[in-house]
């Protein structure tokens, strides 16, 4: 039911990605009448194939081409070919997602205006509001099936939420819940319910948990107007003398080079990758690359404040159990300066099989000090941090001066240097995890550094003047009016919160607007 | 502590280990044995070619001060540093790395080698010399993940891996504790 479109044919809108962004603009379109043409980086694995098993599905699912890193940043340090843990795959990081589904705060799309100027930080207010967002959220919580919206039941608490939610109500926290979750808890839209499996991670084998692979993708190619192309890397956009975008060049799964023509192309290839194909797109007209006349692309890069705190207890916990994500506490989501920071953050339950555990506990770490935790591994509750980080001008995505990839594109690299804010925001919640656990008793709690980060955000951002960001109010490009950026590098701030339901309620109305402009022959 | 007995003979008998061992039979986990890293009980052994036998077994050691786990047998140790040899048969440099990152390790304990030191904490107080060289960094980084990547040691610690074939755990216990 796949809708093969020609090479030649250029009344397509090419998506590049198939993730939360693209996979769902893919759809929406689709449903419109309007054909699309997505093409994947990565395989395509149904959900049935996902692996219960961490290192062989991040083997089978996880972006492992190489980047290199630089700055004060952690990961640097611990993992310097490996800024994000993301995927490549169909359905792109929503395989991966823990499903937490959470509306930004008012305060948030206005940060600029909230926090004010900070030095060293690069802010601004989103050109559109919590209020203009608000029906577009509400569509995609419907669409996500989202707990705890539309009459939806909340998942039941596994063991690891119960420890958090004793400590919160310890500590006085008043909004500690599962949480707004994108995983059936009970039978939705075709799909099954949560069946508290764990290996969230890695891929929800019943289907249970919202993602582009099953429950936009199908759909989409149902109308007859959507073909998703696997295995398809988009290496460069090209353009006419005009300046308009007129198709993408990708290497299939032998390396074999294509041009795909397009009426409207959509980088939806992740933060790290939609700056680099951009910066690639370099021409003669635009000899910074494409969408670029504002320097901003690959600039802005965030990853979130984030960091977790584990701890032990005297007796089993089991945490591994049931969702991995199963609770949430925002009682520290608030922009509340006087805890020493703008911004807030997230408390969300979090655990790691044992050899992920292994691997990310202390990376790097050691000897009995290390290991005697890992003993306890069955005592065990742990939790992730997720807070709003500053944009920075430094901190950024660049094309390697002289590393390829086999398509002979220059690899990317990520810079990130911590902001002050960032690190006070980290401590308090560092403190503030390690209190929640010794008020249940925990005999020994761990401030573990940040992973890899999931959350990329904010390369090509969203500006009201094009001289302050890469594209307006819709995604599109302040430059290039048949660009478009439909991932998470359109966000100008990141906010508290997981990012997905933001980027899918962004793609949502993306799409109503790419259909009005295609209907009005704008675009 | 290990302590190995080399022996050219291939068939070595657990009589001859014995007698080798004098009376430290107690304290005797690992052999060398042709070219070959045997535990003593012979339930299993490595064969080694591009690494020397005396390098695999301290290789195990070293792993086994890394990240000490005294619930855990040899063997597991064993199976991790294993893939030390398969590489080094492969690529030159990498063999090169582990021979004389184990040659500086012994040199460093002074007479007896490595092995010879007899407290963990003493032959930790080496490894923190070593800890930033690229050798330490490539034994620990590839043992971080084939130490713990080893299904047979999950339930050792107690976790209980793939769980989707039994239906999850939404009847098995996710939210079981009783103790909050």
């Amino acid at each position: 039911m796949a809708a093969p479109f020609d090479l030649k044919d250029d009344h397509v809108v090419v998506i590049v990605g198939s993730g939360a962004g693209g996979g769902t603009l893919g759809n929406e379109l689709a449903q419109k009448g309007i054909d699309v043409v997505i093409l994947e980086a990565g395989a395509r694995h149904e959900y049935t194939d996902f692996i219960n098993d961490e290192w062989a599905s991040f083997q089978q699912l996880a972006w492992t081409d190489k980047r290199t890193t630089s700055g004060d940043w952690r990961v640097h340090k611990d993992f310097p070919n490996l800024p994000a843990w993301i995927v490549k795959a169909v359905g792109g990081s929503t395989t991966h997602w823990a499903g937490a589904s959470l509306r930004f705060h008012e305060h948030e799309f206005k940060a600029l205006s909230t926090y004010g100027k900070i030095a060293g930080a690069d802010l601004l207010d989103w050109p559109i509001s919590l209020a203009e967002m608000e029906p577009y959220y509400a569509k995609a919580e419907d669409k996500m099936g989202v707990t705890r919206t539309n009459g939806i039941p909340g998942l039941p608490g596994n063991n690891n939420f119960k420890i958090m939610k004793a400590g919160a109500d310890k500590l006085g926290y008043k909004e500690c819940s599962t949480g707004r979750m994108a995983i059936n808890s009970q039978p939705r839209d075709d799909r099954n319910a949560c069946q508290q499996t764990g290996f969230c991670f890695q891929g929800c084998k019943w289907g249970a948990k919202w993602s582009t692979l099953y429950a936009e993708i199908p759909k989409g190619e149902k109308t007859g107007h959507l073909e998703v192309r696997p295995n398809s890397m988009v290496i460069k956009i090209n353009h006419d003398k005009t300046g308009k975008v007129t198709g993408v060049v990708y290497a299939d799964k032998d390396g074999k080079l294509h041009e795909q023509k397009a009426r409207i192309v959509a980088v939806a290839g992740n933060s790290i990758e939609s700056p680099r194909l951009l910066l690639n797109s370099e021409s003669s007209k635009f000899p910074h690359g494409l969408a670029n006349s504002s320097g901003k692309v690959g600039q802005n890069y965030m990853r979130h404040m984030t960091g977790s705190v584990y701890a032990i207890f005297d007796k089993p916990v089991h945490m591994y159990r049931g969702t991995t994500m199963a609770g949430i506490i925002s009682d520290e989501a608030r922009n509340d300066p006087s805890r020493g920071f703008v911004g807030g953050y997230e408390f969300e339950t979090l655990s790691l099989g044992l050899p992920f555990m292994a691997a990310f506990l202390d990376p790097g770490a050691w000897g009995r000090s290390f290991t005697t935790a890992l003993d306890h591994y069955t005592h065990m509750a742990g939790m992730w941090i997720v807070g709003e980080d500053m944009p920075r001008v430094q901190n950024r995505v660049t094309l390697h001066s002289d590393m390829k990839d086999e398509h002979g594109m220059p690899i990317a690299d990520v810079h990130f240097d911590d902001h002050d804010n960032d690190k006070a925001m980290r401590n308090h919640a560092y403190k503030q995890g390690q209190a929640l656990y010794d008020a249940v008793g925990a005999t020994r709690t761990f401030p573990t550094p940040p992973y890899p980060s999931t959350h990329n955000l904010g390369t090509n951002r969203m500006s009201e003047k094009p001289a302050d960001g890469v594209v307006n109010k819709h995604g599109q490009s302040h430059d290039i009016k048949n660009l478009f950026a439909s991932d998470g590098s359109q966000f100008t701030t990141g906010g508290a919160e997981n990012p997905t339901l933001t980027i899918v309620s962004l793609a949502i109305r993306q799409a109503d607007y790419i259909a009005g402009q295609m209907s009005q022959r704008a675009i | 502590m290990t302590t190995v007995h080399q022996n050219r003979t291939a068939g070595l008998s657990r009589r001859e280990l014995l007698k080798h061992g004098g009376t430290a039979g107690a304290l005797m986990a690992l052999v060398v044995s042709g070219g070959a890293v045997l535990s003593a009980d012979r339930a299993w052994g490595v064969e080694t070619s591009a690494l020397t036998p005396q390098t695999m077994a301290t290789l195990i050691q070293l792993a086994r001060d890394i990240y000490p786990h005294d619930q855990l047998a040899d063997k597991y140790y064993a199976i991790a540093m294993k893939s030390h040899e398969v590489k080094a048969a492969k690529d030159e440099a990498h063999r090169v790395l582990i021979e004389q990152g184990v040659a500086d390790l012994d040199r460093r304990a002074g007479a007896g080698g490595y092995r010879g030191v007899g407290w963990e904490e003493d032959r930790v107080a080496i490894l923190r010399t070593i800890a930033t060289t690229p050798f330490f960094q490539a034994v620990r980084g590839g043992l971080v993940v084939d130490l713990y990547n080893q299904p047979a040691i999950w339930p050792i610690f107690g976790y209980e891996g793939e769980s989707y074939s039994k239906g999850g755990y939404i009847d098995r216990g996710f939210n079981d504790i009783e103790w909050l």
